[in-house]
């Protein structure tokens, strides 16, 4: 019996696995976007039960471990009768799983945005959405850029989960490289290399950010 | 005709009555200086007045527009009153003319050469023409308190309400901010300022109300009342800021 050997054709394999991580990062980050958004503005909203559901939402998705959330898409909706292809069960639960935390850390940057400029708009006759949309999330938003940016870090990371389901992301493929050839060490070095080329660089940019718009700057 | 009608208003904060039951009439065109220690009711009173506080009973009538919790009522009657903070509360992502300019245009959708026509004028109102596209973090704190008025003037209110508006500022920059808002009193706008300066208060203002204990202590004609307290208590707080 033969192996084969860690060779460029291999690590091309890598380097396709790698586009459906960087692809599964960019729906859990617009689809857990576009969600979270919505829910931070309903964990401020003025109404009581729309602040209690985000917040329990928020709240479980934070509270249960991020395989659990793909388990249950996968093979609850399979049972279900509905049968997923494995990248879309693994973006719907990255999206549901992003939005849990994006929605926390923004509830926090629109909360940081001190009352006084809630007060001056409401006082210049502004209505709720008026002030939301030139006041209070242009603001929101600069402060809200490190965080958003580190958080991506995790997903990138997290979006290695969804190999368990069969997805051949970047861990996936390392996986099937490494039952071909049997080199672990080459192949998972290879594969960590390439999680750190593309999170180190949104880290520092996180870094960069933060050092550059600090709060109450206009810059 | 009054421009301002406030009627035995009553305001507490959970068990702490702040104000207990509250008249007073502003008529056009008359400055209303609001005094007293801390804790008297005066901001509370002021904050009343736009909507800022709710009541929890009376009635205040300002500009035209009746007190109401209906906010498309609130917002009417924001229109026409204008209010600047001890604490300026610029935007600080809005450049200077930015910040004059969102209401105006957002609110009154006033068009957006008439809205740039207007912060230039009322700039100029502030002594600040050249400071159109600077950033309020680029500004003294009493230029942009005098921003902070130019935004309210913007909207051409029919009353000015002032919150403290000079306590964060040094003597200097006391003054910058005192001789715009004496001009405007010149210029016929209805005021009420609640204020720790009992000079400009004494010269400037029609009238002084002097509140104690969350109700009208004293009441009168500014220069009288300065001269000559009627009542103990101001005759006490009137010494004291003596410096």
């Amino acid at each position: 019996m033969t192996f084969r050997t860690f060779g460029p054709d291999e690590f091309l394999f890598l380097l396709s696995g790698l586009q459906w991580t960087v692809l599964l990062t960019i729906i859990a980050l617009i689809g857990g976007g576009v969600t979270g958004f919505l829910i931070a503005l309903a964990r401020v909203s003025s109404l009581q039960w729309l602040r209690i559901a985000a917040g329990t939402y928020i709240q479980i998705i934070q509270g249960i471990p991020v395989l659990m959330i793909l388990f249950l898409s996968y093979y609850g909706l399979g049972l279900a009768g509905l049968d997923l292809p494995p990248l879309f069960a693994a973006g719907a639960s990255m999206t549901v799983y992003a939005s849990g935390y994006l929605a926390e850390i923004w509830r926090g940057c629109i909360q940081s945005v001190p009352k006084q400029q809630w007060e001056a708009s409401e006082s210049l006759a502004m209505t709720r959405a008026q002030q939301y949309r030139y006041v209070v999330l242009p603001q929101a938003l600069r402060i809200s850029l490190p965080s958003t940016v580190g958080f991506a870090v995790q997903v990138v990371k997290n979006t290695s989960i969804a190999s368990i389901i069969g997805f051949v992301e970047l861990a996936r493929a390392g996986q099937l490289i490494n039952n071909a050839t049997f080199q672990p060490f080459r192949v998972f070095v290879a594969v960590a290399a390439l999680y750190f080329v593309v999170c180190y660089p949104l880290s520092q940019l996180s870094r960069w950010l933060e050092r550059r718009l600090h709060v109450g700057s206009h810059r | 005709m009054s421009e301002v009608i406030v009627e035995n208003v009553h305001k507490s904060f959970g068990t702490v009555e702040v104000l207990k039951g509250v008249s007073l009439k502003v008529k056009k065109g008359e400055v209303f200086a609001l005094i007293g220690r801390s804790g008297s009711g005066k901001s509370t009173l002021l904050r009343c007045m736009n909507g800022l506080e709710k009541v929890n009973s009376g009635h205040i009538e300002i500009a035209g527009h009746a007190m109401s919790r209906d906010p498309a009522q609130l917002r009417k009657l924001r229109t026409d009153v204008g209010i600047v903070f001890q604490s300026y509360n610029l935007f600080p992502h809005l450049s200077v003319g930015e910040n004059i300019m969102l209401a105006p245009r957002i609110v009154r959708n006033v068009a957006k050469s008439e809205a740039r026509n207007t912060a230039k004028e009322v700039l100029k109102l502030v002594g600040l023409s050249e400071k159109f596209d600077a950033y309020p973090d680029e500004l003294s704190g009493g230029q942009q308190q005098r921003v902070a008025i130019a935004r309210s003037l913007a909207m051409q209110p029919k009353v000015m309400l002032f919150d403290e508006v000079t306590s964060a500022l040094d003597p200097e920059l006391t003054e910058e901010v005192l001789s715009v808002m004496e001009q405007l009193a010149r210029d016929g706008m209805t005021m009420i300022l609640v204020t720790h300066e009992m000079g400009f208060a004494k010269r400037v203002a029609t009238r002084t109300i002097f509140m104690h204990q969350g109700t009208i202590w004293e009441e009168g004609a500014s220069r009288e009342m300065f001269a000559n307290p009627r009542t103990p208590e101001m005759r006490q707080f009137v010494k004291s800021d003596v410096k």
